[in-house]
């Protein structure tokens, strides 16, 4: 069971070990002669039952003895007497498999699938049950078979809650307790069955329950755990919610296609370029949603787009179901009208369809409107003269914003998504929430607890986000910042994760209001530059971020420094379509898959991944299957056919070729990664055609 | 009865290796020792039941012990010397009990015949320690399969409002607990497993290694009192209390340091400690930290006995000594002279110690000069539980809980019937509490018994109108009988005659135990406790220890 030191074994032991797998061996072979030739009779059972006794891990045995039995049921069917010895001898052979090994997952799904052939009594499982359970009270082969015992006896859920209320006030160190405590008070809980309702009494009572367990044991995992999960079921909302759009709620959008246009009289938040007179709508939601599409958001403008809007979700890994959406506006005439706005407004969820994954409906029907002002292009400049963007220090000025320009972070308040539903309900939470808070800075006053903590960490967030869901005040950022400084330090083995955590903060922190935010804002020196114009830069460098987060309040940006960080993932970068130049160098991106958010910003002109880690992981622990242009399952167009030939091999650089051949990137800084070296650079010639700069060098024109 | 004595036939060897006197508890225990080592032993006792100051008895039996145990001690009857080579020296009772006050308050209910279905213990308040060193003995001497013992259900501190709480004594007792708040809990269980890792640094230390002595207790904090060491780990007051006296059992008030007479000492508090904790869960059937037997504490001693009796030694109830016979020329220790006038012979005696020898030389009594404190004990019999839920609990009112002059803890037991202590719906309850004088026991007692009972007023027998009080649930349960004595406290004295202490004030039997076994190795330099045979005579049964469940 738990916490008992092995021993080495004495001489006798490893004689004994060896005599029983001879044994063993002779049973296999006899057992695996009666397989193959199909006999089912006694005598080749009882050889089959003697091997399981011994190695109730052996799978093809457990299969041979279900073939068995419906082999020997088929010439039975008609004496039930028979068909009850043929499954109690069943029930035999796996009792005495689990003595030898009470975890052994073919002995107890063996014994579910006679039981659920519905013919055997069920009187015996719940005493079989508790004497697994007294020898070791957290096996939770045994919770598993309880509930599915309980099931088919159909024992009442709540006799069952108080089984799990017996066994913790027994030893409340039991992870399987606690959690089946958790799935039968869903299950509850969503009935709204008598006694368990209304949710915020039961959850209160759960509180009072688990801190008992955790003020007496701090160091014991198994309840903070469970407060986790009760910490969820007090701030989840399960229904999907709209927290952002870009172009955001009542903005005055100017499409740019002078690039050397000068008035500061626009708000460069608003201001936007494009060359393919297209417009991303992006929305953002606060879950993973599916069906977004024309008949759930609608979209009024009396500019006429062409057709249906197609809505695309921002996925990495192509399902159809994402975070954020996208969709873009065509101005197919951009000779309009030069100096008039051009309403559009947006209603999201009108119609039902939009789902999370967790299957709740978007429930909160909301609108937003924004006005589009089209500036002619110049259509000769788009052709020739692309100047490098430099990342130079001394390139950047910090901006000095315009009393009067509109506010990319106050139009997300004014999206006005209030979850009102359920007042009183938030008023319940932001108590809970508040006690919880309270208690456990207690408890930290008396003792020095790791998971104490994070939890503290875990409640300050979820306190600041209940406070103000959509634009965060950030109360407690500070306080939560320190506490993963302090885990970092404490807790070395999961530093990484709360180095992630204490990045998101900070992120959120930075992103809470204009001010704070405009001192991360820069203007680039070099206005000549094309998809420069007068937007903006955000810096966010230098600041040890190890992830990328709040990206819904920065939908707006066009250009992004994240350099001298710690990024491992760039994960949610793919909502930034606006963006056109990215600076990621000197972090620490192990390889091309990690980039994979890259692949859906289409407006990525510039990138410098510079100084990162590519190339040089043999592994590349960010993917699950190895690279190789099979294990992809999305179409390629094999149009790059003529790659393979020639001196490079695309397999070799498979992961990059997926990267780079829908970018239509201009500059690229690869150098100081493993992985760049000359050959490497003259294949991302090759497959980036719309390449001017490789590395601060200006290559020659094909 | 030395009309009965003197009708049994003479005994028959004459010659004895030890001659014991008295079937208490430690006699027994040593008769017992002494005869699994291959001494011959003759056993003796006046009394008509085994067990002397250590035995449970009915109601009406207990009372008339009491009694005769406490009148002065009639003159002995001089012994005629006649003529040998030894002078008999007179045996006196000596009366060990005093102030005995015994009430009857529903002799309807308890009449003869229901007074026979007691066995109320003598020594009460007792229990035993699952992991007590006496379990042990008991496993050890082959005595555990004329004995049977059932968990203590639970353990309560009285707090100064009233109310019984329950003593947090296990990780999950704590969590369970409805009275201690939750940083209480924290504090608590933290310190628990200080205490517990103190222990197992010190069992490493044995071995040599020596790395993680930081989480050893200083030995400066060892030394220093208990309680400081509670203070200056900041438990709050009631955690300090329910640890020192519901845990570690503390007999004085360990934070009024003029008043105490012993103070706690950290090390011995924390001994005290681990063997409660170690007491917890040590048996499956046990869930607390304390045993009861069956048929109450009176079959502990006749337990050993017949242990003894498999081993060969004679054992004679009912048969009083009347002289101790003394060498003549040496003044040494030869025999003893039965009532029956029979004179029997041994090298060496026990004798239980409400006996004394009246030497014409020696100086005082043994042991008796030593007497500073006694014990007061009560005994209360109700028909209805202190708690509705439960029947067999401890209760402990720590000093001062009761009023601001209490200085002792006293200590409370309640046992039901299915201890086969009293008939079927009553409960006995034992009260003890340390004390100077009489004066002050009593109050202390009959303030213990009147903040859980309700003792009516009289004991008339018309006055048995409190029956129908007894209807209403939140009603005290009544008093049917009570008793109320106090008993000196004596201790063991070895010479060729030793005699054996008397039931301390604590809880269990450690102390007396280890007083007796000493003496038995001060007796016999070279022999073994109870040495462990090659072949015991029940196999099967060996060191199979019997808890009801």
């Amino acid at each position: 069971m738990h916490g008992q030191p092995r021993k080495a074994p004495k001489p006798e032991d490893e004689a004994a070990s060896a005599a029983k797998a001879e044994k063993l061996r002779n049973l296999q072979s006899q057992f695996l002669c009666f397989h193959r030739n199909n006999i089912y009779s006694k005598e080749a059972l009882e050889v089959n039952a003697k091997l399981l006794e011994i190695n109730p891990e052996h799978y093809t045995a457990w299969n041979y003895r279900k073939l068995a039995v419906e082999h020997r049921l088929t010439q039975s069917e008609s004496d039930p007497d028979s068909v009850n010895s043929i499954l109690n001898e069943e029930l035999k052979v796996v009792e005495s498999a689990l003595r030898q090994n009470f975890k052994s997952y073919g002995a107890w799904h063996h014994r579910k699938w006679v039981l659920s052939k519905g013919q055997s009594s069920l009187d015996h499982e719940l005493r079989l049950l508790d004497r697994f359970q007294k020898a070791d009270s957290r096996n939770f082969h045994a919770w598993n078979y309880r509930r599915f015992v309980a099931s088919l006896l159909n024992i009442s859920e709540v006799d069952e809650l108080q089984y799990t209320t017996d066994m913790i006030n027994k030893n409340f160190s039991n992870y399987s307790a606690w959690h089946n405590r958790s799935v039968l008070l869903s299950n509850l809980l969503k009935r709204k069955a008598q006694v368990f309702f209304p949710k915020e009494k039961v959850l209160n009572e759960e509180y009072e329950l688990v801190h008992q367990a955790l003020f007496t044991d701090p160091d014991d995992q198994s309840g903070w755990f469970y407060h986790l999960w009760l910490l969820e079921q007090t701030v989840k909302a399960d229904a999907p919610l709209l927290v952002s759009s870009w172009p955001a709620h009542d903005s005055n959008l100017i499409l740019l296609g002078d690039s050397c246009l000068e008035d500061s009289a626009l708000s460069p938040f608003n201001t936007f370029h494009s060359e393919l007179g297209t417009i991303p709508l992006v929305v953002y939601f606060n879950k993973a949603v599916e069906g977004v599409n024309s008949s759930t958001i609608s979209v009024e403008s009396v500019l006429n787009m062409k057709g249906e809007l197609t809505w695309k979700p921002l996925s990495t890994n192509n399902s159809q179901t994402a975070q954020v959406w996208v969709t873009y506006l065509n101005y197919p005439d951009i000779k309009l009208h030069s100096s008039e706005f051009y309403p559009v407004e947006v209603s999201v969820g009108h119609s039902q369809g939009i789902i999370s994954s967790n299957g709740f409906h978007y429930s909160h029907p909301s609108r937003f409107a924004f006005k589009v002002f089209v500036r002619p292009f110049e259509k000769d400049l788009a052709g020739h003269g692309v100047e490098m963007v430099s990342w130079r220090e001394d390139n950047f000025l910090l901006y000095e914003s315009h009393s009067q320009e509109s506010n990319p972070i106050l139009s997300l308040d004014q999206l006005n998504i209030k979850d009102d539903h359920e007042e009183s309900s938030s008023k319940w939470r932001a108590e809970t929430i508040a006690n919880e808070i309270a208690l456990f800075r207690e408890l930290l006053s008396e003792i020095n607890c790791k998971i104490g903590k994070l939890t503290l960490a875990r409640l300050l967030i979820a306190h600041d986000m209940m406070m103000s869901p959509i634009a965060n005040k950030v109360v407690h950022s500070e306080e939560v910042i320190e506490l993963y400084s302090d885990l970092m330090m404490l807790d070395s083995p999961h530093s990484q994760y709360y180095k992630d955590e204490r990045s998101l903060v900070l992120l959120q922190q930075i992103t809470s209001n204009m001010e704070s935010l405009l001192r991360y804002c820069f203007r680039h020196g070099d206005r000549t530059s094309s998809f420069l114009g007068n937007s903006i830069c955000l810096r966010l460098n230098n600041l040890s971020l190890s992830r990328v987060g709040s990206v819904e309040k920065l939908l707006w940006v066009q250009m992004l420094d994240l350099s001298h960080n710690e990024l491992r993932s760039i994960e949610g970068l793919e909502a930034m379509q606006l963006l056109s130049c990215l600076n990621l160098s000197n972090n620490k991106l192990s390889s091309f898959t990690a980039l994979g958010p890259l692949r859906l910003l289409k407006s990525l002109k510039v990138l410098d991944i510079a100084c990162n880690e590519i190339g040089s992981h043999s592994i590349d622990t960010t993917r699950y299957l190895c690279s190789s242009p099979l294990s992809h399952t999305e179409e390629i167009g094999w149009s790059h056919d003529e790659m393979v030939t020639g001196d490079v091999n695309l397999a070799n650089y498979w992961e990059a070729f997926l990267i780079f051949k829908d970018l239509n990137l201009t500059q690229l800084d690869i150098v100081g990664n493993a992985i760049a070296d000359e050959k490497f650079k003259s294949f991302l010639v090759k497959i980036v055609p719309t390449l001017k700069w490789l590395d601060g060098q200006q290559l020659q024109l094909h | 009865m030395s009309e009965d004595a003197s009708s049994y036939p003479p005994i028959d060897p004459t010659n004895f290796d030890l001659i014991v006197l008295g079937t208490g508890l430690p006699e027994s225990v040593i008769a017992a020792a002494a005869s699994a080592n291959g001494k011959t032993v003759l056993h003796l006792d006046p009394n008509p039941f085994y067990g002397s100051n250590y035995t449970s008895l009915s109601l009406q039996d207990l009372s008339s012990f009491l009694i005769s145990h406490s009148a002065p001690p009639p003159s002995p009857p001089s012994a005629p010397s006649d003529g040998h080579d030894f002078t008999p020296a007179a045996l006196a009772a000596r009366p060990l009990f005093s102030h005995v006050e015994i009430s009857s308050f529903a002799p309807d209910v308890l009449g003869e015949e229901h007074s026979r279905k007691f066995n109320v213990d003598l020594c009460g308040p007792r229990v035993l320690f699952c992991a007590d060193k006496s379990i042990d003995l008991i496993l050890k001497s082959g005595t555990s399969q004329y004995v049977e013992f059932k968990g203590v259900d639970a353990s309560f501190v009285y707090n100064e409002n009233g109310k019984l709480t329950s003593v947090p004594d296990s990780r999950a007792a704590i969590f369970k607990d409805k009275s201690l708040g939750l940083t209480e809990k924290n504090q608590l269980m933290r310190f628990f497993k200080l205490v517990q890792q103190h222990l197992e640094d010190d069992g490493e230390e044995e071995g040599g290694e020596n790395e993680s002595r930081n989480s050893r207790i200083s030995e400066q904090d060892l030394e220093s009192p208990f309680v400081e060491f509670l203070n200056k780990m900041r438990l709050p007051p009631k955690i300090k209390s329910i640890i020192l006296y519901a845990i570690a059992m503390a007999d004085c008030d360990q934070d009024n340091v003029e008043v105490c007479e012993d103070v706690l000492k950290t090390k011995d508090g924390i001994d005290r400690l681990a063997l409660y904790n170690s007491s917890v869960g040590r048996f499956p059937n046990a869930l607390g930290a304390f045993l009861y037997p069956l048929y109450g504490h009176g079959e502990l001693p006749q337990a050993f006995c017949r242990r003894a009796a498999v081993k060969g030694c004679i054992h004679v109830l009912r048969m009083p000594v009347i002289a101790v016979l003394m060498d003549k020329s040496t003044g040494h220790y030869k025999g003893v002279r039965l009532s029956s006038g029979q004179d029997l012979f041994s090298h060496q005696l026990i004798l239980d110690p409400s006996f004394m020898v009246q030497l014409p030389l020696a100086s005082s009594p043994p042991g008796l000069g030593s007497i500073k404190r006694r014990v007061a004990r009560g005994i209360c019999i109700t028909k209805r539980s202190l708690r509705s839920e439960t029947s067999n609990f401890l209760v402990v009112y720590p000093p001062r809980s009761l009023f601001p002059e209490q200085v002792t803890s006293i200590r409370a037991l309640q046992i039901g019937s299915d201890l086969a202590v009293c008939p079927l719906g009553m409960f006995v309850i034992y009260f003890s509490t340390l004390c100077h004088d009489a004066n002050q026991g009593e109050k202390l007692l009959n303030a213990a018994m009147d903040s859980l009972l309700t003792v009516p007023e009289s004991a008339h027998p018309e006055s048995s109108t409190t029956v129908h009080s007894e209807n209403s649930a939140e009603e005290k349960p009544t008093v049917l009988w009570k008793a109320l004595y106090i008993q000196e406290l004596t201790m063991d004295h070895f010479e060729s005659i030793s005699s054996t202490p008397m039931p301390d004030g604590n809880l269990n039997y450690n102390n007396i135990l280890h007083a007796t076994l000493k003496l038995f190795q001060k007796m016999y330099p070279l022999e073994e406790v109870f040495p462990e045979t090659a072949s015991p005579e029940n196999p099967e049964d060996d060191n199979e220890f019997s808890l009801e469940s």
